[in-house]
């Protein structure tokens, strides 16, 4: 559908951006090839170097510009996480901060133009939640035992209730890690598509201030997406550590 | 994983031209490029490292000096409002020290003006006392003085005025004897 | 009968793009229903934030399965 040329001359690609290509040509795309996605993941972890690492090198107690936005990132997801898991929750902070920083840097660098976006793929994102689920899990089950199956067993309904409300948690528990990776891929995803499409209408002239002035909200949009959904990924996740940490409702 | 390779090689292999998975000839994408699976092995490859690599570099060198920037400062704000604490309670502690100081100043002052009064009143009484005896012997002297010039002036009287009686007596020509005379004037002064 | 069955794909599509109004219905609500009581008690508001996105996640979860479904119908069928 992407590839037909439409009526008038306007060509529509907007699936073009979330192309795979090895770096250095070639068509062949082996787990080692260095591609688009190590260029752009390598970005991430440069941009999560520079602001956090080298940010915070003065150390100092009235902080500078940079280093004033490590803190911030640093307390906000501090901060989540103590408070929805509780101070035993606070032990397992460097993975739920890993999480935030790579979507929200890969978030933004992948709103550049012509970049590319990581956080877009289902790959990328369904191994980030399913980490998350089979972590969760297995903490679950070693912390709690056999106890942590009363997450589906709700004791305050009634009894007569409790089975089929049994069958609905079970699903919604393995359908987790499903909408918490669709939810990120598809919000970047739709962000990017719908840009090009709107970036394809400005081969006309006709419309074309229309349809720079909807990219340029679209664009704002998206900044804000960008935020919100890393936001969104790590304070799921948050949950999801609360549930395996305190199972009773 | 090989097999998807293998697919991939094979799709290679059939195009006329070499093509990226999930394209077609004018290297556009079909369909989705995110379900386009022979990319997965290479996508998760590389988001492992990436995340290796973040973890560690978040968990061994950001997150403790964040961490430790952020307790230092709690730290030290929370040390300098117990300094000002403590140098408020030093500050009121002096204000009532110097405030015990000038009442016990004052009390002083006090006592010591009592005591001054008190000693320059002896002082005074002492010196009106001894004014007082000199002044009350000076008149018992003045007194006796008085009373011997009194009976000096008496007796001269009394002298003068026998002499007087007798050259008196003699002028008149007549002879008085002495014992008469002074009987006489004694009589006339006394009377 | 190719071209039937893409006319499906498309309306199918078409069809399970109605279910992001569902979405959108339920995150207006969760938006609304915090703003109001936001305005009644602004002081309670702060400590609900992360509640607010954790409503708005669940209900914005159900609107991204019909997208996915309409994406497969498209691309994946």
């Amino acid at each position: 559908m992407a590839t037909e040329e439409a009526a008038g001359g306007l060509a529509f690609h907007p699936m073009d951006q979330f192309l795979v290509r090895p770096l250095f040509g070639g068509t062949e795309i082996h787990w080692y090839t260095p591609t688009n996605v190590t260029l752009w993941m390598g970005l991430t972890v440069l941009a999560i170097v520079f602001v956090l690492v080298i940010g915070s090198r003065g150390r100092a107690i009235v902080p500078s510009r940079m280093q004033s936005v490590a803190e911030l990132t640093f307390g906000m997801v501090h901060k989540m996480l103590e408070d929805i898991t509780g101070k035993d929750g606070l032990k397992y902070f460097p993975y739920v901060m890993t999480l935030f920083c790579f979507i929200v840097f890969a978030n933004f660098l992948g709103l550049l133009p012509t970049a590319f976006a990581t956080t877009s793929h289902i790959a990328v994102t369904a191994v980030l939640a399913v980490m998350v689920f089979l972590g969760v899990t297995i903490l679950g089950f070693v912390k709690n035992g056999a106890h942590f199956l009363g997450l589906f067993w709700v004791s305050s309904a009634p009894l007569a209730l409790r089975p089929v409300l049994a069958v609905i948690e079970i699903i919604s528990y393995f359908v987790r890690p499903v909408s918490h990776s669709i939810r990120l891929a598809g919000n970047v995803m739709a962000g990017h598509a719908v840009i090009k499409v709107f970036a394809g209408f400005a081969a006309l002239a006709a419309i074309a201030p229309v349809s720079i002035l909807a990219i340029t909200a679209m664009y704002g949009l998206e900044v804000l997406v960008a935020l919100i959904q890393a936001y969104v990924f790590t304070i799921l996740t948050c949950v999801y550590l609360k549930d395996a940490l305190h199972p009773g409702h | 994983m090989a097999t998807t390779t293998q697919e991939a090689a094979g799709h290679a292999a059939d195009a006329a031209n070499a093509m990226l998975p999930g394209t077609d000839a004018h290297g556009s994408a079909v369909g989705m490029p995110q379900l386009v699976f022979e990319t997965f092995p290479n996508q998760i490859f590389w988001l492992l490292v990436t995340l290796v690599v973040i973890y560690f570099v978040l968990s061994r060198i950001a997150l403790p000096r964040i961490g430790g920037v952020l307790a230092d400062r709690a730290g030290k704000i929370s040390n300098d409002i117990a300094t000002a604490e403590e140098l408020k309670l030093k500050a009121k502690e002096a204000e009532a020290s110097y405030l015990r100081a000038l009442a016990d100043a004052k009390a002083e002052a006090g006592r010591i003006i009592a005591a001054a009064r008190a000693e320059i009143q002896a002082d005074l009484d002492a010196a009106t006392a001894r004014a007082d005896a000199e002044i009350a012997a000076k008149t018992a002297e003045s007194e006796v003085r008085i009373n011997e010039i009194r009976a000096g002036a008496l007796e001269a009287v009394n002298v003068v005025a026998r002499d007087t009686a007798a050259e008196i007596v003699a002028a008149f020509g007549a002879r008085a004897d002495a014992g008469a005379i002074e009987a006489a004037v004694a009589a006339r002064v006394k009377g | 009968m190719e071209g039937i069955a893409q006319l499906g794909q498309y309306l199918g599509a078409g069809l399970a793009c109605i279910g992001m109004a569902g979405a959108a219905i339920g995150v207006g609500n969760v938006a609304g229903n915090y703003l109001a009581g936001a305005l009644r008690n602004p002081s309670a508001a702060a400590s609900q934030t992360a509640t607010l996105f954790i409503g708005m996640a669940f209900a914005e979860a159900l609107g991204i399965f019909s997208f996915l479904v309409a994406l497969l119908l498209l691309f994946a069928v």
